[in-house]
C-alpha cells in the first residue's frame, strides 16, 4: 500500500486513538503529578440523635477559595510515585540498612503494597502466560487431527470459557471451591483436615486464580494457532512423512516455524491481558490474599470513601510502564525480523 | 375475583387517600444503599411524589457512586441517602446543602432528635439507628449450660465449648471479609477497648499501641472460631450461614434481623434465633460497637425547585406514623410514633450501655480504607499484630498526606 493511501486509511482510527487512549492517558500522567491541597479544617459542634461532641469538618468556604485558584491542587512532583504505597523508595532505603539478612529485606520489601501487588502480577503473567499458549497449542494440535464431523461442536465447547463472563466463571468457581461447596468440601476429606480452606490460603488463592486464569485464556490462544494450523502447506508436511519424521519431529520442523509469528502474536496479547489481571480478584473475594496492579488502582478509585486520583494515576502509568518493559524483548525481537525481511 | 378487584379499588383509593403532599412539580432521584428498611423508607416518600418525577437507585455499592453523581453538575441525584461514615465524604466535598429553610417550611412531622446538625446548620434527616449486636441460637446454648454471653471473651469461651462438644465446627461468625467489613470489626473492636484512632486536636493515627494489639488478637481468636473462609464473608454470607444451622453466636447488623427472622427457611433455627446487646470487650464497659444512623442528604449541585419536592417526599416518609407502625420488624426508627418490638432489642441495649457513634471525622475514610487491606495478613498468621498496625499507619500516613490531612 503507498504511504499515502495508508495514511488516509489509518486517519479516522488514529485520530480516535489519539482523543480516546492517547489524551486520558496524557491526563492521567498529569493528575499523578499533584496531590490534594493541604485540608483546612475547623472545629464545630456536630449533633446527631445520639449525642452532640465538638469535632473537626473541612472548611468548605476556604477549601473552594484554594481550589478554585488552583483547581489541579498541589504539585507533588514524584512525591506520590516515591511515597510508601508505591515505590517506597525511603522505606528500601530503610529496610537495606537496618536488616541483617537479605531474606528478611526480601520479607520487608513485600510486604509494602505496590511490591506485593506486584510480585502477584508478575507471578500471574509468567505461569498464565506459558500455559496458555502451551494448552492452546496442544487443543489446536488434537482438534485438527479430529475428524471433521464431530470437530465443529468440539471447538464450540472449546471456546465457551472465553464466551461465559470472567466475573461469572469466576463466581461459579468460587461457589465451588467454598468450604463448603464441591471441590472445597471434597479437598476437605481427602486431606482429613475440617479447617482448611482453598480461599483463606495465600497460596492456595493464587493457585486458584492462576488456574482460573489458563482456563479462561487457553480458548483465545487455540482460536488463533487453530486458524493458523489451517493455512499449514500439506507438501512438506507429506515430503516429511516420507523422509520418516515423527509427529513431534514433524511439529517441531514445520508447523511451529510456519505459525512463529503468530505465536509471537498470542504471546504479546496475552502478556498484555494477564498484566491487568482485575476481575478474578473481585469475583473470589480474594483482596486479602491477591492484590494487582489493577486492583490496586481500583481500590484507590473506588473502596475507600475519599477517592485517591493521584495514587490511582500513579498506579495506572506504572502499570503502562510494566506493560511497555515486559512487551521490549519481543516488540524488538519483531522489529529486528522485519528490517531483516525487507 | 370481585373480591380482589374491591381489595384493589380499596388500596387505590386508600393509599391515594393519605398520600397528597401537593407536589406539583420537579424531578426527585434517589440513591440509597439496598436492604428493607430504605425500600420501605423510599417506597413511603414515593406514595406522595404528586406529579414530580420519581426516581430511584438502590445499591449496595452506593458509596462508590455517590461522590462522583453528585460532583455532576446538576447532579444525577437530588438525593442521597446516607450514614455517620457516608456522608463525610459528602461534606468534604461540599456536594450537600443545607436543610434548615426546608426543614421550617415542609418539616413539620420530623422531631429534632431526627436533625443532624453540623456547626449549626441541618445538614441530613435522620430517621433509622443502626448496630452490629450478638446474636445467638436458644437451644444450643441451653442445651450446653452456657449463660448468653456479655463480653467477648464469654463469646470466644462459649464458642470453644461449642466446638469441643463436636455440635458445630465453626460456632462463631461476623463479616471479616476483606476490605470495608473487616475494618468495621476492628472499628467496634477498638473502641470497644476505649481507643481513639488519632492523636487529640489532629489528624495523626493513634492505633499501633496496647489497645490495638489487644483489638487484633481478639479478633483472630474470634476468627479462628468462624469458617475458614471468612476473610471472603460479608453480612449477606455470614447470614446465609445462619440459616443453615452452621453457627450459634454471630455479631451482625441489627438492620438484618428481619430477613433473619422471616418465615424464609428452617422453622426450628428461626424459632431459636434470639437477639441481646452487643458484647465488651477486655473488661471495658462501652460496648464493641459503633451506633449508626441512616438518614437523607440533599445534593448542591441540582435545583431549588428539585431540591424542594424531594425534601418534601422524603419528609413525609420520615416523619410517617403509619410507615413506622407497619413496618417496626425492618428497623429502630427514629420516628415519632415507633414502638420497639422484639427485634429492636440490639440497637436499644447498646444506646442504654452507652455505645459510640461512629467516629464523623473528615479522615476517617482512609484509616477505614487502610485497616481494612493491611490487617488481613496477621489474621493469616503472616506477621505480627505490631507489624500489622505499624503498616496500617504507614498506609494510612501515606494517603494522608496525598489528601492534604497531615
Amino acid at each position: 500500500m503507498p504511504n499515502k493511501t495508508f495514511f488516509w486509511f489509518f486517519l479516522p482510527t488514529g485520530l480516535a486513538m489519539i482523543l480516546f487512549i492517547g489524551l486520558p492517558i496524557i491526563s492521567t500522567g498529569i493528575q499523578s503529578f499533584y496531590a490534594q491541597h493541604d485540608q483546612v479544617v475547623k472545629e464545630v459542634k456536630k449533633c446527631d440523635p445520639f449525642g452532640c461532641t465538638v469535632s473537626i469538618v473541612v472548611d468548605n468556604e476556604e477549601t473552594t477559595k484554594i481550589r478554585d485558584a488552583k483547581p489541579l491542587g498541589k504539585f507533588n512532583g514524584f512525591g506520590t510515585y516515591t511515597d510508601r504505597n508505591h515505590l517506597a523508595v525511603d522505606e528500601i532505603k530503610k529496610f537495606w540498612n537496618e536488616t541483617e539478612s537479605f531474606g528478611a529485606f526480601v520479607d520487608q520489601v513485600t510486604n509494602l503494597p505496590f511490591y506485593k501487588a506486584l510480585i502477584f502480577t508478575l507471578t500471574y503473567c509468567l505461569f498464565v502466560t506459558p500455559n496458555v499458549l502451551l494448552l492452546g497449542f496442544i487443543i489446536a494440535l488434537s482438534l485438527n487431527a479430529v475428524a471433521r464431523k464431530i470437530r465443529g461442536p468440539l471447538i464450540f465447547g472449546t471456546i465457551l470459557p472465553m464466551i461465559v463472563t470472567p466475573l461469572v466463571g469466576s463466581l461459579v468457581l468460587f461457589w465451588m471451591i467454598d468450604s463448603q461447596g464441591i471441590i472445597g468440601a471434597n479437598i476437605q476429606n481427602l486431606m482429613n483436615d475440617p479447617y482448611l480452606s482453598l480461599k483463606s490460603s495465600k497460596t492456595l488463592t493464587w493457585i486458584t486464580i492462576i488456574i482460573y486464569g489458563i482456563w479462561h485464556h487457553s480458548p483465545f490462544a487455540f482460536v488463533v494457532f487453530y486458524a493458523a494450523l489451517q493455512t499449514v502447506p500439506q507438501e512438506p508436511i507429506e515430503a516429511a512423512i516420507i523422509d520418516g519424521a515423527s509427529r513431534l519431529q514433524r511439529i517441531k520442523h514445520i508447523v511451529l516455524p510456519h505459525i512463529y509469528p503468530v505465536v509471537t502474536f498470542v504471546a504479546l496479547i496475552s502478556l498484555m491481558d494477564n498484566f491487568r489481571v482485575f476481575e478474578p480478584i473481585i469475583g473470589f473475594s480474594a483482596e486479602g490474599s491477591a492484590q494487582s496492579l489493577s486492583w490496586l488502582i481500583y481500590d484507590n478509585l473506588v473502596n475507600e470513601e475519599v477517592i485517591l486520583f493521584g495514587s490511582a494515576a500513579a498506579t495506572s502509568m506504572m502499570t503502562i510502564i510494566g506493560i511497555a518493559i515486559l512487551l521490549a524483548p519481543v516488540l524488538i525481537r519483531t522489529w529486528k525480523e522485519f528490517k531483516t525481511a525487507r | 375475583m370481585r373480591k380482589i378487584l374491591v381489595t384493589l379499588l380499596f388500596l387505590l383509593f386508600g393509599t391515594s387517600a393519605y398520600a397528597d403532599c401537593n407536589i406539583k412539580s420537579g424531578s426527585i432521584n434517589i440513591l440509597a444503599n439496598d436492604f428493607p428498611a430504605l425500600r420501605t423508607f423510599v417506597e413511603t416518600s414515593k406514595q406522595c411524589k404528586g406529579s414530580a418525577d420519581f426516581k430511584v437507585t438502590h445499591s449496595s455499592e452506593h458509596n462508590k457512586i455517590a461522590v462522583p453523581a453528585l460532583t455532576a453538575n446538576p447532579s444525577e441525584f437530588s438525593a442521597r441517602i446516607a450514614a455517620n461514615s457516608s456522608i463525610v465524604p459528602l461534606m468534604n466535598q461540599d456536594l450537600i446543602r443545607p436543610l434548615d429553610d426546608l426543614v421550617k417550611k415542609y418539616g413539620k412531622g420530623i422531631q429534632d432528635s431526627q436533625l443532624i446538625t453540623i456547626d449549626g446548620k441541618v445538614m441530613a434527616v435522620a430517621f433509622m439507628a443502626n448496630t452490629q449486636h450478638l446474636y445467638y441460637r436458644e437451644d444450643v446454648l441451653k442445651d450446653m449450660g452456657i449463660a448468653v454471653p456479655k463480653t467477648y471473651e464469654e463469646v470466644v469461651a462459649a464458642s470453644e465449648k461449642i466446638r469441643a462438644s463436636g455440635k458445630m465446627k465453626y460456632p462463631y461468625a461476623a463479616a471479616y471479609k476483606a476490605g470495608w467489613n473487616l475494618a468495621e470489626e476492628f472499628v467496634n473492636m477498638f473502641i470497644g477497648h476505649g481507643g481513639e484512632f488519632f492523636k487529640a486536636g489532629s489528624a495523626q493515627p493513634n492505633i499501633n499501641n496496647a489497645k490495638g494489639v489487644a483489638t487484633l488478637n481478639m479478633l483472630k481468636k474470634l476468627s479462628e472460631l468462624s469458617n475458614p473462609d471468612y476473610l471472603t464473608h460479608d453480612s449477606e454470607a455470614i447470614k446465609v450461614e445462619w440459616e443453615s444451622g452452621n453457627v450459634a453466636l454471630m455479631t451482625l447488623w441489627a438492620s438484618r434481623s428481619g430477613t433473619l427472622l422471616d418465615d424464609e427457611g428452617d422453622a426450628k433455627i428461626t424459632a431459636a434465633t434470639k437477639l441481646t446487646g452487643p458484647a465488651t470487650v477486655g473488661g471495658g464497659n462501652i460496648p464493641a460497637a459503633t451506633l449508626w444512623w441512616d438518614g437523607f442528604t440533599l445534593a448542591k449541585n441540582r435545583s431549588d425547585a428539585d431540591a424542594e419536592a424531594t425534601f418534601r417526599a422524603l419528609a413525609h416518609a420520615a416523619s410517617n406514623k403509619k410507615m413506622v407502625a407497619d413496618a417496626a420488624d425492618q428497623a429502630v426508627w427514629l420516628v415519632e410514633g415507633f414502638v420497639p418490638g422484639p427485634k429492636s432489642i440490639g440497637v436499644i441495649e447498646a444506646v442504654k450501655m452507652g455505645a459510640k457513634p461512629y467516629p464523623m471525622l473528615p479522615q476517617m475514610g482512609l484509616m477505614h480504607g487502610a485497616l481494612g487491606s493491611e490487617i488481613v495478613e496477621f489474621l493469616q498468621g503472616k506477621e505480627s499484630a505490631e507489624q500489622a498496625l505499624k503498616d496500617v499507619e504507614a498506609a494510612y500516613i501515606s494517603k494522608a498526606k496525598e489528601q492534604g490531612f497531615l
